[in-house]
């Protein structure tokens, strides 16, 4: 009957060791902080740039006085913004091109993120 | 209307999805219905309180509050399938096989039910805090469209409920000897499945930073926001770029499971002779 507690416990320090020796905060480069405020159900600015190759931080306020989803499939992010706060999304590094994001909560939010 | 009935039904449909694999796995359990309604209205209710306080969680830990949030709650399902899995190795086949008394198997079912209620109770708080969080954005923006958007809103869950029994009713139709081994394999890849997201959220909150290459892109073929991307998303964890570190957790998760049930599986004295 103790078998069973016992190996799970050994299997989940055995997990939680292995997860503190991956868990290292990134010491990457320099990331590009990108600034976006969203009103009116619109971003601001709604087309931005950085470069390929380095990490990206997004840091999107919402001065709606609703909550927005700031998602987007290719940059694989997905993060609730309450109204009136400011969300911080990190982006890993990308290769050169187009990505789209939008507000989830609002079809007509949209805008692009061009990586060159 | 059909704006909110469709972000809606899209939050809905995964929590409906496990709900109804939980109905199936539970069939024949007594008093099962108390213990994953009780899961559903547990999840509803953290979903509001996590929803009101969106802002606050999201200052936690330097702006990553939500993404450790997920992973801890995605963890904790995780572990709760697993033992489910591993308890149901070790005692399913003397419960079936009426070998106990019925009030023992009872007690001893409603341990591994309290389990599954957790699932269910996670699932429904992760999607109904953002549903709440829309409803609640829609209700104090305007009035009168605002009575419009809430109608779409409840059709979109009541779409979810649908799917929810869809799933029960269609996993119940399995005949009851298969059923057993279809649950089992369906909740381990659940558990796998919901570890990768686990991980994708380690990731994003660059708690995770090793191995995060992305091993494949198939978005141009099954994009995971498209409905079968999204019910392979829920059932098997599926993602369109998965980062090495996800495929490692994902085959851990189901060699871990393997094990276990193996290890305490044999163990069960009396083993019942392989039905024949």
């Amino acid at each position: 009957m103790f078998a069973v507690p016992m190996t799970k416990r050994l299997i989940l320090a055995a997990f939680c060791a292995l997860a503190t020796l991956q868990a290292s905060p990134s010491q990457a480069q320099q990331a590009t902080e990108i600034r976006l405020t969203y009103s009116n159900g619109q971003f601001q600015p709604s087309q931005v740039s950085a470069p390929a190759d380095k990490p990206i931080l997004f840091r999107v306020k919402n001065l709606d006085a609703k909550a927005m989803e700031f998602e987007s499939t290719s940059l694989r992010v997905e993060k609730v913004v309450a109204a009136g706060t400011e969300g911080v999304i990190n982006v890993r590094a990308l290769k050169a091109g187009r990505y789209e994001f939008y507000d989830d909560f609002n079809d007509k939010a949209r805008g692009a993120l061009t990586v060159q | 209307m059909l704006a909110a009935l469709i972000i809606v039904f899209r939050e809905v449909f995964e929590a409906g999805l496990i709900v109804g694999i939980v109905l199936a796995v539970t069939g024949s359990v007594p008093h099962r219905n108390r213990w994953i309604g009780g899961g559903v209205l547990a999840g509803a209710l953290a979903a509001c309180i996590v929803a009101a306080f969106t802002g606050a969680l999201s200052q936690l830990f330097a702006g990553m509050g939500q993404e450790l949030f997920n992973a801890a709650i995605l963890g904790v399902a995780v572990v709760m399938l697993t033992w489910h899995n591993v308890w149901m190795a070790h005692h399913g086949r003397e419960m079936a096989g009426e070998l106990r008394q019925i009030g023992q198997a009872v007690a001893e079912g409603s341990k591994s039910l309290l389990a599954l209620a957790v699932v269910v109770g996670v699932a429904v708080l992760r999607e109904g805090s953002e549903v709440a969080l829309f409803l609640y954005g829609v209700a104090a923006a305007n009035g009168g469209s605002g009575l419009s958007l809430a109608i779409g809103g409840f059709i979109g869950l009541a779409l979810g409920a649908g799917v929810c029994l869809l799933t029960y009713f269609g996993l119940m139709r399995i005949p009851p000897r298969a059923l057993f081994a279809t649950t089992t394999v369906l909740i381990t890849l659940l558990a796998a499945g919901m570890a990768t997201q686990a991980v994708a959220f380690l990731e994003r909150a660059n708690w995770l930073t090793s191995l995060d290459t992305v091993v494949w892109d198939t978005g141009w073929l099954l994009p995971e926001t498209g409905i079968a991307g999204r019910t392979l998303h829920t059932l098997i964890g599926y993602t369109d770029q998965p980062t090495e570190m996800q495929l490692v957790v994902y085959i851990a998760v189901l060699l871990v499971t393997f094990l276990l049930m193996r290890l305490t599986g044999s163990q069960a004295p009396n083993r019942a002779v392989a039905v024949g």
